[in-house]
């Protein structure tokens, strides 16, 4: 119970006085896990929306693995971004190991999945309302896919939180890839990992508690924008 | 137009707004000939090979009891769903008979979008230049008395205005043939009128229109022709004041007199 009063103290303390190493790596995480959102939506979400609308053989088989993928264990997304970008791997080249970029790839492949999975079934409900109308106006499937997403974008926000979630909390990828460097790749789940091997429990859990407090303002700012842009166009 | 249609359309802010170079003068996609069309689904035959021939001129209204065919003979020849057998054969190819035509559906579906939105997006489908879209959607709302509610999210408008909306929205693709599947179910007698006003705008500015209903006094006011639908089936198709003062198939004159119900 002590280390809990002495984490909150200290965390409190840390957001307080705006601790400029504190800082510079809650900026680095918010900077990483939106850009592996970013790269990851471009991809997940037209994915999604094709899945949704698209009728293919194999395509049971396609929605099973991506639901599967969304259960991707973070160190073997970082393990196989690893491979890619190590000196001898096929993209060795670009020497982005162990640079903020590297950790961008790694959360943005172990995302990925989850955005395209959830935003399939978002957008099969939707599809199944429009397929009809949609195919009166002479909109096939794949003209239907940006539709879809535009008409689907305040479900998908909440989708874009849940791959954001996932990647500010996860820990095993952007350590594997990024090597939790100060001043360079540490992020907030790297150093409360790094806190906790030193022994150092009360920083490591207040560094938990601005983490937390990041990740649910975050949260709630989107759920504010998207219920007042739904308002706007229901 | 009679007294009542003409009090719905004074509703109406703009009666003169017209799109007269896109309205077709005379139809190049009738007359629609229909052979032998069968159609199953879930293991029931729903159509039982239907023939039916549909001309240029007033509007063809299919009647017909609750589960009769209506609805699917509409997607059928509208080309949403694939017949069993039979054959469906426009006076053109199918590809341009389809640009040709336009569908508002039963239960229409409102996109997530302002309702001028609405009547864009199949404008942008149809490839209408982008600048002209803007004023072409504008034109079609207020013909329909709706062009106050243009920036309004389409879902949030009333049943009536969804459904004014939706022929809107299919009205501005200036098609030839138009299909309407009961515009006016679950809609208030006022409403029913400014739907009927409408219809008859549509029909008179050149479009023809295929419109089912199981309201026989709207079917008076509406139709040229009436098609009776039973059990997947044409009973009769003839003319309507022939059809009302004399229907020849027993079925069509229970259904006249409101006793036949399924
Ligand atoms: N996809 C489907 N699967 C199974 N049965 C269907 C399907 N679509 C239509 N039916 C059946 O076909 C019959 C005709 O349906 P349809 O919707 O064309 O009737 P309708 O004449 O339009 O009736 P209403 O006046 O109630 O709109 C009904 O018995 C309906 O249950
Ligand atoms: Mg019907």
């Amino acid at each position: 119970m002590e280390d809990f009063d002495a984490a909150f103290a200290i965390a409190i303390g840390m957001i307080g006085s705006a601790d400029p190493a504190l800082l510079e790596i809650v900026v680095l995480s918010l900077k990483v896990s939106a850009a592996a959102v970013l790269l990851a939506a471009l991809v997940g979400l037209p994915l999604g929306a094709l899945l949704a609308v698209a009728r293919f053989p194999g395509r049971r088989a396609v929605v099973v693995a991506l639901n599967a993928l969304m259960g991707l264990p973070p160190v073997v997304a970082g393990l196989a971004i690893y491979l890619l970008l190590s000196r001898s791997g096929p993209l060795g080249e670009l020497g982005l190991l162990f640079t903020p970029g590297a950790m961008v790839l790694a959360q943005a492949v172990l995302i990925a999945p989850i955005l395209a999975a959830l935003a399939r079934q978002v957008l099969e409900g939707l599809w199944e309302e429009y397929a009809e109308q949609l195919r009166s106006f002479g909109a096939g499937p794949w003209r239907a896919v940006p539709s879809l997403l535009f008409d689907g974008r305040f479900a998908l926000s909440t989708v874009l939180l849940a791959g954001f979630g996932r990647a500010s909390a996860e820990v095993g990828a952007v350590m594997i890839v990024g090597g939790n460097i100060e001043g360079f790749t540490r992020v907030m789940t790297t150093a409360i990992a790094l806190e906790t091997s030193k022994g150092n429990l009360p920083l490591a859990l207040a560094l938990g508690v601005v983490l937390m407090a990041i990740v649910l303002t975050v949260n709630a700012a989107v759920q504010v924008l998207r219920d007042a842009a739904a308002r706007r166009a229901a | 137009m009679d007294g009542a249609a003409a009090a719905a359309r004074d509703l109406r802010p703009s009666q003169a707004a017209g799109i007269p170079a896109e309205v077709p003068l005379r139809s190049t996609i009738l007359p629609l000939r229909v052979e032998g069309l069968r159609y199953a689904a879930g293991g029931h035959a729903i159509l039982h090979g239907v023939d039916l021939e549909i001309a240029a001129g007033p509007p063809t209204l299919v009647v017909g009891p609750n589960g009769a065919g209506k609805s699917v003979l509409l997607r059928l020849l509208h080309g949403l769903l694939t017949p069993a057998g039979g054959r469906i054969a426009w006076a053109v190819p199918f590809d341009q008979a389809r640009r040709r035509q336009a569908m508002v559906f039963q239960r229409p579906v409102m996109l997530r979008r302002s309702a001028l939105a609405n009547v864009v997006y199949p404008l942008a489908l149809a490839g209408l230049p982008r600048a002209g879209r803007a004023a072409r959607a504008r034109e079609a709302l207020a013909r329909v008395g709706l062009l106050h509610l243009a920036e309004r999210p389409a879902r949030q408008l009333s049943g009536g205005e969804q459904q004014r909306l939706a022929l809107a929205r299919a009205w501005a693709l200036a098609p030839e043939l138009i299909f309407l599947d009961e515009p006016t179910a679950n809609l208030d007698p006022a409403a029913t009128r400014a739907v009927e006003a409408i219809v008859q705008d549509i029909a008179a500015a050149g479009t023809k229109v295929v419109m089912t209903s199981h309201d026989l006094a709207q079917a008076r006011r509406l139709a040229g022709d009436i098609v009776f639908l039973h059990r997947g089936r044409v009973i009769e198709h003839a003319p309507a004041a022939r059809f009302f003062a004399a229907p020849r198939a027993p079925e069509a004159a229970a259904f006249l007199r409101g006793e036949l119900l399924a």
